[in-house]
């Protein structure tokens, strides 16, 4: 029931210029969440010790861009940036889209899914663990509390993400 | 300051299932030849074990204490089972002879009465070590997990309440204990049905990583170092913190000539360094440790600081 | 029949919360150091936030078991007394310890507080347990998970205390307070730092075929193949080859989870006082869906209808589940 993935897809013709709009696209809204998480849970800062000031590259695969957070209190970092063009990561978390959303969320258990083939972590596992840890001290649901600053629209996309990785998940369940 | 009584070498209990004749060639051996001045005897992995070599230990004990040596009786490590239970209880009832205490079921049975405090206790600090002594310890060995200041610290607490501070200086170290018997596991048997396969082992199971890297050793119930802990060039040290006792655990190596070096060494008749170079020679293809000693991974071989 | 407590997980005070709105009687937690077994990056509680959450819970008639259960090595004793003083202050209704000088100093200096014997004193026999009830006052004994049924029966008859015993998650295999495992790979103990199998030592590595490593301090502690679902490197669940296993195997155990659902009303009947579920390293999801489920189960029996037992071995599905050494000798 392992979901196999091609860690690294190939680009494809047109990606890049597609990425780095897409990229232009997301970013007024990635600022707006992570200030507002920032400034909501501050208790998360403390809970990631020394790795506030690591760089974590989140790579959805179905997404045209990868994310880069630096959790920095004094220097929030959360943009999205082209593959071709992410920093350095101290750690990267890379997977489907909705799966990264359930982990935060932890919808999906750390220990179970975080390790399995479905995600791929690579660099510093225990700055991972941390983020991991940390975001799960948060009440309630950051996809949710992400979906509302977008209105209706946002609900919109989330309850349909979610719909087509359930359908998507029982699919890989039966083969 | 306190006079520093001369350091004991000990020779642990044998944790593996080596036959009645093996043990009793060993203990004669030791008896003879071996330079250590205490001998833990008694079975304290696995209580399946114990009727093969039991009949065998007054006549050891016998010969061990004619020719000069102390002679303590170990209790289990793990204590579950009535039969367990009951060893356990019987040892403890005993008069005559000093016994080491593995369990806490031990430790409830013996009350107030004098004993020492086996390295399965867990007799990690000064707090545990002073209730310990209030409740008629007289001895104690560390775990031998522990690191250098903590070792030093739990010694002078020790010592003050007139306690032995005991160390295991060569041997593989234990890792942990489990109810499953992993030797019997590896066999396709359970621990009930084992037929004693860890006979096969006298120096444990070698376990490897899939990469083919040696790691752990299987002793039955027991997990061990694949590397055997030395800390003769650390002796000096543990002396000066104020451990009382040395221990060396058996392995299938020359016990005598091990006892010889530490016991040279200690004396000043051989260089540190020389007696260390024969014990790496003596050991064969098993790796040297002192990992745990210097607060590092067990497994890893620090070296020396260079002489002041 | 005895009352059935739930005692459930909580790492975080958000995952604390979880379990006390899912309906759990006690929680139990720590704090961010060395004096607890789950000593774990990002997890546990500063004091500020014990006291706010010992608030929260008593609020809402939940009990709160501080774990005080690692083994101070020697020069670092304080920092254990120091702990429970702090505890006893924010007023935690029991300590949960394993180290005779840690419980000797709460029996005399808090005397008002409950203690109970971690699983990681490793007490397995009627003397061993009562050696700490005589000893300590101990009022409750949170049993190995080596016991069979009828020898918890059994054990519930000759000692003075009660019996807490771990139905669900994580399936130790090593005597816990005993296994030096993960300081003989990392430097870092379990017994002293509270550590095990720390993320800082994790590693995974792709090969060119398409399996992967899971290693430990550069130890490889499997290999999995391309199709095949890799697990977090914890020694005793590791694969490794013997002489008469060249294949690679799980010398120890597989990894498989602990689920007593189906055992819960014989465990109630053999005299069990208090379940535990193992897990303050997991998210609040998980400590939401089982605390929840457990719940439902555990009022089910106490009011003598037939537990849904579907609903709990559903929550390990897709897991392999085991019933231990609960069910047969055989395990061992």
């Amino acid at each position: 029931m392992s979901i196999t993935t091609t860690p690294s897809a190939p680009i494809r013709p047109g990606e890049r210029p597609m990425a780095r709009l897409a990229c232009l696209a997301v970013q007024p809204i990635l600022s707006r969440v992570v200030r507002r998480i920032a400034d909501r849970h501050p208790s998360l800062f403390a809970r990631l010790g020394p790795h506030r000031e690591t760089d974590f590259l989140i790579d959805p695969l179905e997404l045209p861009f990868a994310l880069h957070l630096r959790p920095d209190p004094q220097a929030l970092v959360f943009r999205a940036v082209p593959r071709e063009a992410a920093p350095r990561a101290g750690a990267t978390i890379r997977g489907r889209f909705l799966l990264l959303l359930e982990l935060i969320d932890a919808e999906e258990d750390g220990d179970a899914a975080f390790f399995s083939r479905d995600l791929e972590v690579s660099g510093d596992t225990e700055a991972v663990v941390r983020l991991r840890n940390a975001l799960d001290d948060m009440d309630g649901s950051l996809a949710e509390e992400t979906a509302a600053m977008l209105g209706p629209p946002g609900r919109a996309i989330l309850a349909r993400l979610r719909r087509a990785y359930l359908t998507d998940a029982k699919g890989h369940e039966s083969a | 300051m306190a006079v520093i009584p001369m350091t004991k070498l000990t020779l642990g209990p044998i944790a593996y299932h080596w036959s009645a004749e093996t043990r009793r060639d060993f203990y004669a051996c030791v008896a003879d030849e071996a330079p250590v001045d205490e001998v833990y005897l008694g079975e304290v992995i696995c209580s399946k074990r114990a009727p093969f070599h039991e009949a065998d230990l007054p006549a050891t004990i016998e010969r061990l204490e004619r020719a000069g040596k102390t002679v303590i009786l170990s209790t289990l490590a793990e204590v579950m089972l009535k039969r367990e239970r009951k060893a356990t209880a019987d040892l403890a009832a005993m008069d005559a002879a000093e016994i080491e205490i593995n369990n806490a079921a031990g430790l409830f049975a013996r009350g107030k009465r004098p004993h020492r405090i086996g390295p399965f206790m867990n007799a990690y600090n000064e707090a545990t070590i002073a209730w310990m002594a209030g409740q008629g310890a007289t001895h104690v060995c560390l775990p031998s997990e522990m690191p250098a200041p903590a070792i030093a610290a739990a010694a002078r607490a020790a010592r003050d309440l007139g306690l032995g501070v005991e160390v295991q200086v060569f041997g593989r170290a234990s890792l942990a204990v489990s109810a499953r018997c992993y030797h019997a596991r590896a066999h396709g048997r359970t621990k009930d049905n084992c037929q004693f396969v860890c006979e096969d082992d006298p120096d444990g199971m070698p376990l490897r990583t899939r990469d083919d890297r040696p790691i752990l050793r299987v002793n039955g119930i027991q997990t061990q170092s694949e590397s055997y802990v030395d800390l003769l060039p650390e002796t000096g040290r543990l002396m000066a913190d104020g451990v009382t006792h040395l221990r060396l655990m058996p392995q299938e190596v020359d016990m005598v000539a091990v006892a010889t070096l530490f016991r040279e060494a200690l004396d000043g008749k051989l260089s540190v360094q020389e007696a260390d170079a024969r014990l790496a020679a003596l050991s064969g293809e098993a790796d040297l440790s002192n990992g745990f000693y210097h607060g590092a991974a067990g497994y890893r071989r620090i070296a020396m600081a260079a002489p002041t | 029949m005895s009352l059935a407590e739930l005692i459930c997980p909580a790492g975080t005070p958000a995952a604390l919360r979880t379990a006390v709105d899912a309906g759990a009687d006690a929680v139990y937690c720590g704090f961010q150091d060395a004096t607890n077994a789950r000593n774990f990056p990002g997890l546990n509680f500063t004091p500020e936030e014990l006291a706010e959450a010992v608030g929260y819970a008593h609020a809402n008639g939940t009990k709160v078991l501080l774990a005080l259960n690692t083994y101070p090595p020697a020069g670092k004793v304080d920092l254990w007394r120091q702990a429970a003083d702090a505890g006893a202050r924010m007023g935690v209704d029991a300590f949960i310890v394993a180290d005779m000088g840690v419980a000797d100093y709460i029996a005399r200096t808090h005397p008002d507080v409950r203690l109970h014997l971690s699983v990681q004193a490793a007490a397995s026999s009627p003397e061993a347990i009562r050696y700490y009830c005589e000893n300590f006052g101990v009022r409750r004994v949170v049993l190995p998970r080596i016991l069979t049924i009828p020898e918890i029966r059994q054990l519930r008859t000759e000692i003075p205390c009660e019996i807490e015993t771990f139905i669900f998650g994580n399936h130790g295999l090593m005597v816990e307070g005993r296994c030096s495992l993960t300081n003989y790979l990392t430097g870092q103990s379990t017994n002293m730092d509270g550590v095990c199998s720390p993320a800082s030592d994790v590693d995974y590595t792709r090969h060119g075929d398409g399996s992967m490593s899971s290693q430990l301090a550069g130890f490889t502690i499997d290999r999995f193949a391309p199709d095949e679902k890799a697990g977090y490197p914890t020694i005793c669940k590791g694969r490794y080859t013997a002489p008469h296993r060249s294949e690679g195997y799980y010398a120890f155990e597989e990894p498989v989870s602990l689920n007593l659902s189906r055992l819960l009303p014989e465990l109630i009947e053999a005299g069990v006082h208090a379940f535990k579920i193992e897990g303050r390293q997991r998210s609040k999801s998980y400590v939401r869906n089982v605390v929840s489920a457990f719940r439902t189960a555990v009022d089910d029996i106490r009011a003598g209808r037939q537990p849904d037992m579907a609903d709990l071995v559903a929550l390990t599905e897709g897991q392999k589940q085991t019933q231990g050494a609960f069910e047969t000798k055989k395990w061992r």
